[in-house]
């Protein structure tokens, strides 16, 4: 049954993914990423990690894709980017990616070093995840505080120039 | 294909997916999705590594890589409404004058 889910999931990513690059408008562009990303955070949930399923719903679907949104409705829905959607590097593009993507799965082809791990344990869960944070993560987490600090400073400088 | 080798496939084709919206479109805030498609590649193949080995480095990763996402997707939107400001188009391919 899970693996039922994560290939139900797994290819319903991918098509929302694919919607992304070929949809004209970015407000439907921007529902299909967020379909795209609750994709993924079920299939992390699949996976048995839910703290990452969680993360991927409050964060990127929450946070990021809410002032996505909020940019878009600011902005002109009349721009020529609309009629004209695609560069004069479509094809060749197209062309390399294939040959990137066939090259890849040359490799991923290949018999796996070893046999598949055992699914779901405890490990990933809330308390393991948050003891890590406040044990051998900490720094990290401090800088990640400082990097988000800067993020917004940097931000504001920019939306602040020549007002 | 086992579920890991198919999830790590799914990460290559969306990465690849969101690397060639970037190329390809034209419009501003689309290009920023397509690197937001690349970035949820990335999670999804640190995830992946990480249950195959039962280690919480990875999923540690993916939160780094969520801040990351944060203050980019914070600094990309200022920079659009800047540019939309200044050259009243989305449009990559008019009257953007990027140079070095």
């Amino acid at each position: 049954m899970t693996d039922l889910l994560i290939g139900v999931f797994g290819v319903a990513a991918f098509v929302f993914a694919l919607l992304i690059v070929v949809l004209r408008q970015p407000m439907r562009a921007a529902l299909a990423l967020i379909a795209h990303m609750v994709c993924l955070a079920a299939l992390f949930a699949c996976l048995g990690v839910d703290v990452v399923a969680l993360f991927q719903v409050l964060i990127y679907v929450g946070a990021v894709m809410l002032s996505m949104v909020y940019t878009i409705m600011l902005l002109d829905d009349q721009d020529v980017s609309y009629i004209h959607r695609f560069s004069r590097w479509t094809i060749p593009a197209i062309a390399v990616i294939a040959a990137t993507v066939g090259a890849l799965a040359l490799l991923l082809g290949a018999p796996a070093a070893h046999p598949p791990a055992a699914v779901a344990t405890p490990l990933f869960g809330f308390s393991t995840f948050s003891l890590a944070f406040m044990t051998h993560y900490w720094l990290h987490f401090e800088l990640a505080t400082v990097l988000l600090v800067i993020a917004i400073v940097a931000a504001w400088t920019v939306i602040a120039e020549r007002r | 294909m086992d579920r890991y080798q198919f999830l790590i496939t799914l990460a290559v084709l969306a990465f690849a997916t969101g690397l060639l919206g970037v190329v390809i479109r034209r419009n501003l805030l689309v290009v920023v999705m397509c690197v937001e498609i690349m970035l949820n590649a990335v999670v999804l193949a640190f995830v992946t590594f990480a249950a195959r080995s039962q280690t919480l480095h990875g999923v540690a990763m993916t939160f780094f890589i969520y801040v990351a996402a944060a203050c980019e997707i914070a600094v990309a939107m200022a920079i659009v409404v800047l540019l939309v400001r200044r050259h009243k188009s989305l449009d990559l391919a008019s009257g953007y004058e990027l140079q070095g």
